[in-house]
């Protein structure tokens, strides 16, 4: 099934998509013209697939729930914002805070991912194909962002128990945030979700960063590192 | 002390001690509860009351109406709440199940809402209660489409009365299996949250992240943006600019469950002067009434209710309060308050889960002292009182809705009270800063 942000407006669109009738049995539709609206997919709580052919605004496919949505263009801010489920499929470039406060699902972006890519996540697989811009995985609690380019300033600043692998460069570390060591676990656990996602990369390539640990508790002797 | 020795002004005993605390322990003081400071407040206002010019309506005869709509600018399913009080977002974290059980009891009860906090939605608390407003915070612990449909309205929380500008704090001590486990954190780190919301920066943006959430809740869900007391006016009107359906304005009296004390007494400004600058902001964007304003931090009374509704409020949020209604700083347990350096009347302990009476604390021993039903009644005849109150004062300045008290009913006893709430200082006609 076929929408048209041209001629349909948004309202429209999302409230099919988010109560799709289970005996009709369309489960594929495509959107066209997305001109960088929001909010477009916000909501959806189905097993569908959705393809947006275009560029899209801010918080596109917001707390996402088992859609599988793909997006042939640019994403803004906030793409899979506060996901719980599912699969995002971004083909272009996404804005700042992509998969910010995720819960769960995976969010793949072939281009590149500006600053705050898995701000706050809580357990989303994020893979940048590209590379992410600063304080990517602020403040990040669980789940795994893997870069496949490099990584800006300040990557996992007070990060929690979430995992980052990066293939490439990694400009500085934020506060809390340290090299860990590859184990075997790891290289495993990255095997699994490359294979998964069907993506061709050797994992061993990758270095894994994670919390230090030593900010979790207030202790005065740290307070530089604030 | 002694009649002959003259204590520092400057350097009150008080000030002596926290120097040299601060010199033991190198670090600031985090504590729970609002400001201890005396500042301008509702105190400083009195009703004129009805005679000549204006008549009073009968105690027991006459009606006087304490409903009232939030939400009805966009939302499709605005909510009618029975009474004008509503009971303030405090975590499942800072308070343990049965504080919010017995809270939900109480207001439902009284058909008035209840609100979550940083730390998501319980089925307890949704189960019981009536109105369920579920806040989007910065740390967006526990955030779930599912919950954001079960609310009957959202809270975006840009800032607390406590702390403008503060993210959220949960000592390691709260931070158990249960609440760990809502927050996706480990168990007993010391929370700190984030004070941005990580996904939008400034009122542009936030226009865009209302319409996402009204996209994921068909338009339904009144929102409100709830904003401490720190440029008021402005905020207000950038809130209204940014879609809100309510706006909830925590003067810095307002309480916190955790935060440094420095922040508590010295960033915000009190509830009396914020609350004229956010109704001046929503007269002149003609939305006063439209958009409905609440308002919190150190509401304690019918009468504080009844002049921040003569101020304009459309209605009012309790945390503090509705805390010392469950018991709070009750004369009881007094040797737990004892091994907390404290005594009841004192206590702003909430930080240290260790609460004497059951309310902020997670520990399942202390929380047997407080059974959510015998709590949940208190809540309710605490409203009742606060409700009967209310009315009373607006029935004696002849009024027979709430709403309907302005701010010519009121006079100020001091001139600073009359320059922040713009009413005539007692006895005269004089409203400093007015020409
Ligand atoms: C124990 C406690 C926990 C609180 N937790 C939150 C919270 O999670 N989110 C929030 O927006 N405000 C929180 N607040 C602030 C209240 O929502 C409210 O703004 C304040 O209590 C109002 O002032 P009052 O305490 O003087 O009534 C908390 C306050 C207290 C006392
Ligand atoms: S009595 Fe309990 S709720 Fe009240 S201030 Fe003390 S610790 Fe906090």
């Amino acid at each position: 099934m076929d929408f048209d942000l041209n001629k349909q407006n948004l309202r429209e669109v999302n409230q099919h998509l988010q109560n799709v009738d289970r005996k009709k049995n369309t489960r594929k539709f495509k959107i066209s013209n997305p001109q960088g609206q929001h909010a477009i997919c916000a909501g959806l709580k189905d097993d569908i697939d959705v393809t947006i052919k275009g560029h899209t605004g801010y918080y596109c496919a917001g707390m996402n729930q088992k859609a599988a949505i793909t997006i042939h263009g640019n994403v803004g801010t906030g793409v899979a914002e506060n996901m719980m489920s599912g699969k995002i499929i971004v083909k272009g470039n996404a804005s700042q805070s992509a998969g910010a406060t995720g819960h769960g699902g995976t969010l793949i972006i072939e281009g590149d991912a500006s600053s705050r890519c898995g701000i706050s996540m809580k357990g989303i697989d994020i893979v940048v194909k590209g590379s992410v811009g600063h304080m990517s995985a602020f403040m990040a609690q669980k789940g795994n962002l893997v870069v496949m380019g490099d990584a800006d300033a300040d990557l996992g600043d007070s990060i929690y128990e979430a995992k980052i692998f990066v293939k490439g460069k990694v400009k500085s570390l934020g506060a809390d945030c340290v090299e860990k060591k590859m184990n075997k676990k790891n290289i495993d656990e990255l095997t699994k979700l490359f294979k998964k996602l069907n993506i061709s990369e050797d994992p061993k390539k990758f270095k894994r960063y994670g919390s230090s640990r030593n900010l979790y508790n207030f202790k005065i002797d740290n307070v530089g590192a604030y | 002390m002694k009649k002959d020795l003259k204590e520092f002004k400057t350097f009150p005993s008080s000030t002596i001690k926290e120097i040299q605390r601060a010199a033991n322990e190198g670090i600031y003081q985090i504590r729970g509860l609002g400001a201890k400071r005396k500042v301008p407040d509702f105190d400083d206002l009195v009703f004129l009351g009805a005679s000549m010019s204006r008549y009073p309506l009968e105690g027991y005869r006459e009606t006087c109406n304490t409903s009232v709509i939030l939400g009805d600018r966009f939302a499709k399913k605005p909510i009618k709440l029975d009474i004008p009080i509503t009971i303030a977002g405090m975590s499942f974290g800072a308070l343990g199940a049965n504080a919010k059980e017995a809270l939900g009891r109480g207001a439902s009860e009284m058909g008035t809402s209840t609100t979550t906090g940083d730390g998501g939605m319980t089925q307890e608390e949704r189960g019981s209660s009536k109105y369920l407003v579920y806040q989007l915070l910065p740390s967006r612990y526990g955030m779930n489409p599912d919950d954001l449909r079960k609310a009957d309205a959202i809270e975006v929380v840009v800032g607390q009365g406590a702390k403008p500008g503060g993210g959220g704090m949960l000592l390691g001590q709260k931070i158990n299996k249960r609440v760990a486990g809502m927050r996706t954190l480990p168990e007993g780190i010391d929370q700190r949250s984030a004070c941005r919301h990580p996904d939008w920066t400034g009122p542009d943006d936030l226009e865009i992240k209302i319409q996402e959430l009204r996209e994921i809740t068909n338009w339904e869900k009144p929102i409100y943006i709830k904003v401490g007391a720190a440029r008021p006016f402005y905020d207000t009107t950038l809130a209204v600019k940014a879609g809100a359906d309510v706006v909830v304005l925590d003067g810095m009296q307002g309480g916190t469950a955790a935060t440094q004390d420095v922040f508590i007494e010295h960033v915000g400004i009190p509830t009396l002067g914020a609350l004229r600058e956010a109704v001046d902001a929503l007269k002149e964007l003609n939305m006063h009434r439209k958009v409905q304003l609440i308002v919190s931090g150190g509401i304690r009374s019918g009468a504080d209710i009844a002049k921040a509704m003569a101020m304009g409020a459309d209605a009012v949020s309790i945390g503090s309060a509705a805390m010392m209604a469950l018991n709070c700083n009750a004369d009881l347990y007094i040797e737990d308050y004892k091994k907390l350096g404290t005594e009841p009347g004192y206590c702003h302990h909430c930080h240290t889960g260790k609460c004497p009476v059951g309310v902020a604390t997670q520990d399942p021993k202390l929380e047997k002292r407080l059974n959510p039903i015998e709590a949940g009644k208190r809540i309710k005849n605490y409203l009742t009182t606060l409700t009967l109150e209310l009315q009373t004062l607006a029935r004696a300045n002849g009024k027979s809705d709430v709403r309907n008290l302005e701010p010519e009913d009121l006079a100020a006893l001091t001139v600073e009270a009359a320059a922040m709430a713009r009413v005539p200082l007692a006895g005269t006609d004089w409203i400093p800063g007015k020409k």
